[in-house]
């Protein structure tokens, strides 16, 4: 017998990379003070595919699929990134009719990730009801996904220069009905949360960042503007139809995880909103440039016409040149800011690409929200953060 | 009991003393009655799990099971077959002796309390005077399997979920027994047919009411159901203390489980819902043990609905509300009803 002080050392758990409320292969060691955190510290790299290098050995075109791959839960979102800043290396614009169209993708890329977050969420702090009902809705948005670009997840339907093809006879009708449906469906969301004394007591006041620390930690998107900051690229610096639409920013108050679900709900009805004023100011018209050289021929055109044939083969083995150049392209995904930057030396392929994922800078930041709350609030938290792996690592 | 009925079993009993001697007839007899109280209670176990899934899915606009048999109706036992012939896996670093004590620690209790459960007039196992106090001193053994599970399991998720059910079950039996405390003042026993004959008149359940509201979230939180899972809480500790279990070990956790959520409604039915009376005297034509499935069902119902819809709470703040919500409601309510009593002059 020594004495009778005893030594008391903090427990450590290893949270993930495999375990059910992960997001994917999210790791954090914690330490753990009876059940407060007291050092959290996020792991990446589980997931690392090398986008960013293999998109130096693909053409322009080929590149494209990519990154619906990159955050797997707003795909075409981020082809949007990557479109536009090829468009603008090569200096061509979309036609009216395909920014349009793009921009209802992205919307509905918009709602089919922030749906996903509500999911993710409610599972997480226990409401298993609400990942049901968010994937009723998905389910639609997935449809229609579908029928425009044949997949039902990974798309590849923009392109340097427009989209894929047009929409479907219908499909405008569909989402249409797709939009006159949903507000309906976000009140029956937030009849479940909002108000809900639980959601509200396991939400407030967790994970609280002020205006200042979340520009100090680089955060993009609705974790920004949960903390007060109305910024947004698609308002501050406008890409395709979005200067010719009417919508709101929704800004949070106190920075905590309530704010931003509140945030991420209400851009549910404004994306809803958008996309019905894009289908309003639509018209029909072409869907790409129709300067051939940087865009697919029209099938019909091709197999009548040698000239097409030929820019249709060469389009598809060696890709087109683009001129020398450097750019970043940012533009709004659900989770905010998704950069792309290109090195150009003038061939078909980029010489050096470099991705900017939003969730990068808000795991990092895992680190300082987490400290001083308890284990159930690190579930809260990776879900109030929106996390995808898929990006974080490329 | 009817006359018939009473002449079959004296008959029975005349011919089992005369094959067997007294002394084991009187063992086997106690053990028939076991298995005639026990069948339904597993057979309502394996049942409440199909109509889990059927209720939660109909909520979740989706159907539940619907492959095994008409209507999923087999489905349970194949649950059951499955998890019988699955391996049961023993992970190296386990206390092997506690590992495979706890789950049978807290199958066993769920069970025994059904003992003295009246399902109508004179149909119970064993009809004893303290038998509010049984169901609570059994009741409360439950929580040293999931203790010991998560000892044993010698995993941190497991370690953690066993601390946080001892903290749960332990605060909330407490209030759960002071909710009960007005019931036996006002039926001025502890025997629970006698607890069932005082709600002739009135059931418990409206001078009562707020007390049976926290009767019924003191039990949702003692048998860890939603929103109070916090022992299992999957979206934090994987599976809390049966992280480390496979096969029909962690099917016992959930037998146990889904036997304490039949007791403890059952007990609600019988303490303030008037057990096997009928809401209105001429409605007494269908038998009181009907009744007694009606009223534990529709509150079986409200436990499934509850985890359908809410959250889950967090730890300290299910502390919180068991210490400083229900347990000065309940003493308050307490001091208010032997006031009313004294007052009326009826005690």
């Amino acid at each position: 017998m020594k004495d009778t002080e005893t030594e008391f050392i903090n427990y450590t758990v290893n949270f993930g990379p495999q375990h059910p409320a992960a997001h994917g292969v999210l790791r954090l060691l914690l330490e753990l003070d009876g059940e407060v955190v007291v050092r959290a510290d996020p792991h990446i790299g589980f997931l690392h595919r090398g986008t960013e290098k293999l998109l130096e050995h693909k053409t322009y075109l080929q590149g494209l699929p990519y990154f619906d791959r990159l955050d797997y839960m707003s795909m075409i979102a981020e082809e949007h990134s990557w479109v536009l800043a090829v468009e603008r290396l090569l200096g061509i614009t979309a036609p009216v009719r395909a920014q349009y169209i793009r921009v209802i993708f992205s919307e509905l890329t918009r709602i089919l990730n922030h749906l996903l977050f509500l999911a993710a969420h409610g599972l997480d702090v226990g409401a298993m009801t609400m990942f049901i009902y968010c994937f009723r809705e998905r389910e639609r948005i997935m449809d229609i996904y579908e029928a425009a670009s044949g997949a039902r997840m990974h798309a590849a339907y923009f392109r340097p220069g427009g989209v894929a093809r047009d929409l479907p006879e219908g499909l405008e009708q569909k989402i249409r009905d797709f939009t006159d449906d949903f507000p309906a469906k976000i009140d029956e969301y937030e009849i479940l949360l909002t108000n809900n004394r639980i959601w509200k007591q396991r939400l407030v006041n967790i994970g609280v960042v002020s205006a200042r620390e979340a520009l100090d930690l680089g955060f993009v998107g609705p974790m920004l503007r949960g903390s007060g900051i109305a910024w947004d690229l698609r308002k501050a610096e406008p890409y395709d139809a979005y200067d010719r639409l009417e919508f709101d920013i929704p800004i949070g108050k106190n920075g905590d995880s309530y704010d931003r679900y509140l945030v991420r709900v209400e851009e549910l009805r404004q994306s809803n909103h958008i996309i019905r004023q894009c289908l309003d100011q639509m018209r029909p018209g072409p869907i790409k440039t129709e300067l051939f050289k940087n865009s697919i021929p029209y099938r019909k055109e091709m197999q009548e016409g040698m000239e097409s044939l030929i820019v249709h083969f060469k389009q598809f083995s060696e890709g087109y040149e683009v001129p020398p150049g450097e750019i970043y392209v940012a533009t709004e995904s659900p989770k905010g800011e998704l950069g792309v930057y290109i090195i150009s030396h003038g061939e078909s392929k980029p010489y050096r690409v470099k991705i900017r994922a939003a969730g990068f800078n808000h795991l990092q930041a895992m680190k300082s929200m987490l400290v001083g709350h308890m284990l159930a609030d690190v579930t809260t938290l990776v879900g109030s953060i929106d996390i995808v792996f898929g990006e974080i690592d490329r | 009991m009817s006359e018939s009925l009473k002449a079959i079993l004296d008959s029975l009993h005349a011919f089992g003393t005369g094959l067997v001697g007294d002394m084991w007839w009187t063992l086997i007899w106690t053990l028939i009655k076991i298995m005639i109280l026990l069948a339904p209670v597993l057979f309502m176990v394996t049942y409440i799990t199909l109509a889990e899934r059927k209720i939660i899915g109909f909520m979740q606009v989706r159907y539940g099971p619907n492959r095994v048999g008409f209507w999923g109706i087999l489905q349970p036992l194949a649950d059951a077959a499955k998890l019988l012939f699955k391996e049961l896996l023993i992970p190296e670093k386990v206390d092997k002796s506690v590992f495979l004590l706890a789950p049978a620690l807290t199958l066993v209790p769920a069970l025994v309390a059904w003992a003295v459960i009246p399902f109508a007039p004179g149909i119970v196992l064993a009809d004893i005077n303290i038998g509010i106090l049984f169901i609570l001193a059994i009741s409360s053994m439950g929580v040293y399997g999931i203790i010991m599970a998560g000892w044993g399991s010698n995993n941190r998720f497991s370690f953690l979920g066993g601390l946080r059910s001892a903290a749960q079950m332990v605060s909330y039996e407490v209030s759960m027994g002071f909710t009960l405390i007005p019931v036996v003042m006002l039926a001025g026993s502890l025997n629970l047919t006698d607890v069932v004959n005082a709600q002739k008149g009135v059931w418990f359940v409206v001078p009562l009411l707020p007390l049976f509201v926290i009767y019924f979230v003191s039990v949702v939180a003692e048998t860890n159901r939603s929103p109070f899972d916090l022992p299992e809480a999957e979206a934090e500790l994987v599976a809390g203390f049966i992280t480390e279990y496979s096969a029909m070990a962690s099917g016992l956790f959930f037998m146990g489980e889904y036997a304490n959520m039949i007791l403890v409604s059952f007990m609600g039915s019988i303490l303030f819902l008037g057990g096997w009376l009928p809401p209105v005297g001429f409605l007494d034509f269908i038998p009181g043990i009907i009744w007694l499935g009606i009223k534990a069902s529709l509150l079986l119902f409200v436990f499934l609905w509850i985890r359908a819809t809410f959250p889950r709470y967090r730890y300290d703040q299910l502390m919180r509300l068991g210490w400083k919500v229900f347990l000065p409601i309940s003493l308050l309510w307490i001091f208010v009803i032997g006031l009313g009593m004294h007052l009326l002059g009826k005690a």
